[in-house]
């Protein structure tokens, strides 16, 4: 049996992998990668909640989990590839325009 | 055993996950994120959710990162984002190391993988949570208790559909008129 534990800790670290690629990188489509990565990582902790306590409530959080991140990546993209036109850049410091 | 192809399964994970943020070109991120993504469904299965597994396959590998890797190949970033690393050597380029080395590592846990696949079945098949029917409960528990948000979800995904076909075609319009006005004014 592989503890839960083991699990966790597994998450923890694809959470923090992630949140420094959202952190550190300055190329936009690497940062949304970089959510993909913490979302899937909170994935694996409710699905191994869910096998702890027999549950089958864990899944289904992660099914909703997946189908809202589906939605959010074809808003995102679509957003990218219009600011693309308009700005010509995918720096995430020279995306402004929402400063006023 | 299974505690051993869980260890395996989570350093190709981590490793293609650091991958993903080390990458300088942003296809390699992909790549390297589906890599990382096929690693995480094997560990659905191996928390007996193997209806999981298939949704992570189908939605995030087949879908998900397929747009992902369309739109970058579409935007053509691949100048902007190594422009100032080109390096003119003729031999082995520096960027193609790392991508050898995960190559190397993916080939070896498939190999590994396959020659032990009868154990890995063993793992697999004593996996059954959750009453005899684990995909059942499944479904019952999505269907029954989850049906509003259920219906909820279908309806954000609507919108989001709606809304990123209004996005391109708002600024495909946008440059149609740009274009007209230059054809006028010249």
């Amino acid at each position: 049996m592989i503890p839960i534990s083991w699990y966790l800790i597994l998450a923890a670290i694809l959470f923090v992998i992630g949140a420094a690629g959202v952190l550190l990188r300055r190329n936009v489509l690497i940062v949304l990668m970089s959510l993909e990565l913490m979302l899937n990582s909170v994935n694996i902790n409710l699905i191994a909640f869910g096998y702890e306590m027999n549950d089958p409530r864990g899944q289904i959080m992660a099914i909703f989990i997946i189908a809202i991140t589906a939605a959010e990546v074809a808003i995102a993209l679509g957003i990218l590839v219009a600011l693309l036109r308009n700005k010509r850049t995918l720096e995430v410091d020279d995306l402004t325009i929402l400063k006023g | 055993m299974e505690q051993q192809f869980f260890i395996l399964l989570a350093l190709v994970a981590i490793g293609t996950g650091l991958l993903v943020v080390v990458a300088r070109n942003p296809i390699h991120s992909a790549l390297s994120l589906v890599a990382c993504f096929v690693q995480i469904a094997a560990l659905f299965v191996l928390l007996g959710s193997p209806f999981l597994a298939v949704i992570q396959l189908f939605v995030y590998v087949g879908a998900i990162m397929v747009l992902f890797l369309f739109v970058i190949m579409m935007l053509d970033v691949r100048k902007e984002a190594h422009g100032r690393f080109i390096n003119n050597s003729r031999f082995i380029q520096k960027g193609a190391i790392p991508a050898i080395v995960a190559l190397l590592a993916l080939a070896t846990e498939l190999l590994f993988l396959l020659s032990q696949s009868s154990r890995l079945h063993a793992v697999m098949t004593q996996q059954s949570i959750i009453g005899d029917e684990p995909t059942k409960q499944l479904s019952l528990t999505l269907f029954r208790d989850f049906l509003l948000p259920f219906e909820v979800a279908s309806v954000i995904l609507l919108v989001a559909l709606i809304g990123a076909v209004v996005l391109a075609q708002s600024n495909g319009r946008n440059e149609h008129k740009k274009g007209a006005t230059k054809e006028v004014s010249k």
